[in-house]
């Protein structure tokens, strides 16, 4: 294990030390001190495992292939922004749009997120064990958004192919978001995904939302739902 | 972007460090808002005087004779000079300044005063020796401008009432129609900045005879735009968010102190910041605490 110390160092360096990793490394890192800086171990893209003792920032572990990093505090805005691969989990909160427009791997947040949730996303896991903002998933294109907790407002607004799993209490649902049932697939999909988020909670309690598909192309009879 | 920061001290113990705390918290916020940097500071109600902050373009000369021409006692510190005066002598000595040509009131009341200008964080915070003052609770601002000019008086902190102050990141649509609006209604905002708009709102919402909380949660509805407003009374610190949320807002809070930030970066450098409670304050949600 490697200490890499953000006050010592300076983010640049902490950061180039990560990215030069070669492929194929399984090397493992501890970033200390980190003091809320941005873009803490962005653009990795080798399987290695990084441990940040603290909280963060805006954008930690943005842009992550392969890597696997793990945040023992909380992250600000843009945690796991357009993920590609690998594993990012917070054991305490997200601030807005974690998850952002990425593409794949998991992300966990073990605490609560915030707003903006998984906007945009593109074919990443995401398992939030506490609750969610408003406007979460909004535009999501594909991947899974799971919620142990509560979600607030306009859940899932102007939804694409994206699928939702709340186990609390939905606020409201945005447009073209909707109820849809809990089939045997998605009970698999959500045993896979809570496995993987050391989440423990009953498949079977949880409700799955998703795309009415009205808003895909535009039809002037829905004009007043956009 | 704009930076703001806030810290409403519950211990006693630390009202020796609040400057120095708070300073750190806004020069951290230095990237948020290089423009230009205020602070908001609350101490002293207890010896039963009225304070003025004033500030003037030519300290050397208009700050030269200010006491003898004010009858009041006035301590400069570079271009601001805070006058102390008798309860019931202020409204005489507030009428004085007003009539001297140049000269500005920041700010009045029992406790508050205010240090503003032009500038790094980092070097208006050296100009007016910030880490030095003591009190109970202050905020500060860190300014990215947007709505109105790089000046002095665009600086945040703005204050409208006794008292009273105000620090926004974001940005306000409707502020030219409430202008005109609290205008008709006699209330004054002196600048073309959308802030001053939303702390006189809050001013003349008070003088209505809502209290702050009530004040805050009227401008929910009234407030139009992005915005996240951290305010500040003789006794208290408020805190509230717009309903759609963008503008970033983390907040602490220990046995010792509630704090708040633009970003977590702002308060690392707080005591036993691992051990306090720290969340994201809710949209639309009015956050108060009070002495």
């Amino acid at each position: 294990m490697q200490t890499l110390d953000v006050s010592a160092q300076g983010l640049r360096e902490v950061n180039a030390t990560l990215q030069a990793e070669p492929g194929g490394s399984n090397q493992a890192f501890e970033i200390v001190n980190p003091l809320g800086s941005h873009a803490i171990a962005v653009g990795l893209d080798a399987p290695i495992e990084v441990t940040v003792k603290g909280s963060t920032g805006y954008y930690c572990a943005g842009m992550n292939q392969q890597a696997t990093v793990n945040v023992q505090g909380s992250v600000g805005p843009g945690a796991a922004e357009n993920m590609m691969s690998g594993k990012v989990v917070v054991d305490g909160d997200a601030s807005q749009y974690a998850g952002a427009t990425a593409h794949g791997g998991l992300l966990v947040i073990k605490g609560n997120a915030s707003s903006r949730c998984g906007i945009s996303m593109k074919g990443i896991d995401i398992v939030v064990h506490g609750n969610i903002g408003h406007m979460s998933a909004f535009m999501a294109q594909a991947g899974n958004l799971v919620v142990l907790g509560d979600a607030g407002d306009a859940l899932g607004d102007s939804l694409y192919e994206a699928q939702i799993f709340v186990r609390g209490e939905v606020k409201s649902l945005g447009a073209d978001c909707v109820e849809k049932d809990l089939r045997a697939e998605h009970l698999e999909t959500l045993t896979r995904l809570l496995a993987a988020a050391d989440a423990d909670a009953d498949p079977s309690e949880f409700r799955r939302y998703g795309s009415a598909r009205k808003l895909y192309n535009f039809d002037i009879d829905n004009a007043g739902a956009y | 972007m704009c930076g703001i920061v806030g810290l409403f001290l519950k211990d006693r113990a630390l009202e020796a460090d609040l400057g120095r705390l708070l300073t750190d918290m806004l020069v951290s916020m230095s990237d948020r808002g290089p423009d230009s940097a205020g602070i908001a500071v609350y101490r002293g109600h207890e010896d039963g005087q009225v304070k003025l902050t004033v500030q003037a373009p030519d300290p050397d000369t208009q700050f030269e004779s200010l006491g003898e021409v004010l009858g009041a006692e006035v301590t400069r510190i570079d271009t601001h000079a805070i006058v102390t005066c008798a309860p019931e002598d202020a409204d005489a000595v507030r009428a004085k300044i007003r009539a001297i040509d140049g000269l500005r009131l920041m700010s009045a009341g029992d406790a508050i005063e205010i240090y503003k200008e032009v500038g790094l964080p980092k070097t208006v915070a050296e100009r007016f020796n910030l880490p030095t003052l003591r009190g109970t609770h202050g905020i500060g601002h860190t300014r990215m401008a947007t709505e109105s000019a790089v000046t002095t008086l665009g600086a945040h902190p703005f204050s409208t009432g006794s008292d009273q102050c105000l620090v926004h990141n974001g940005s306000l649509s409707n502020h030219n129609s409430l202008r005109r609006q609290l205008g008709r209604r006699g209330v004054e905002v002196e600048t073309e900045n959308d802030t001053e708009v939303a702390a006189a709102y809050l001013t003349w919402k008070m003088r209505e005879g809502a209290n702050l909380r009530e004040a805050l949660e009227a401008g929910i509805d009234d407030l139009d735009g992005f915005y996240t407003f951290v305010v500040g009374t003789r006794d208290g610190f408020g805190v509230v968010r717009d309903p759609i949320a963008c503008k970033p807002a983390v907040m602490a809070e220990t046995d010792q102190y509630v704090a708040f930030g633009s970003e977590y970066r702002a308060l690392v450098g707080l005591p036993d910041i691992d051990a306090a409670r720290v969340w994201e304050p809710e949209p639309a949600t009015v956050y108060f605490w009070e002495h």
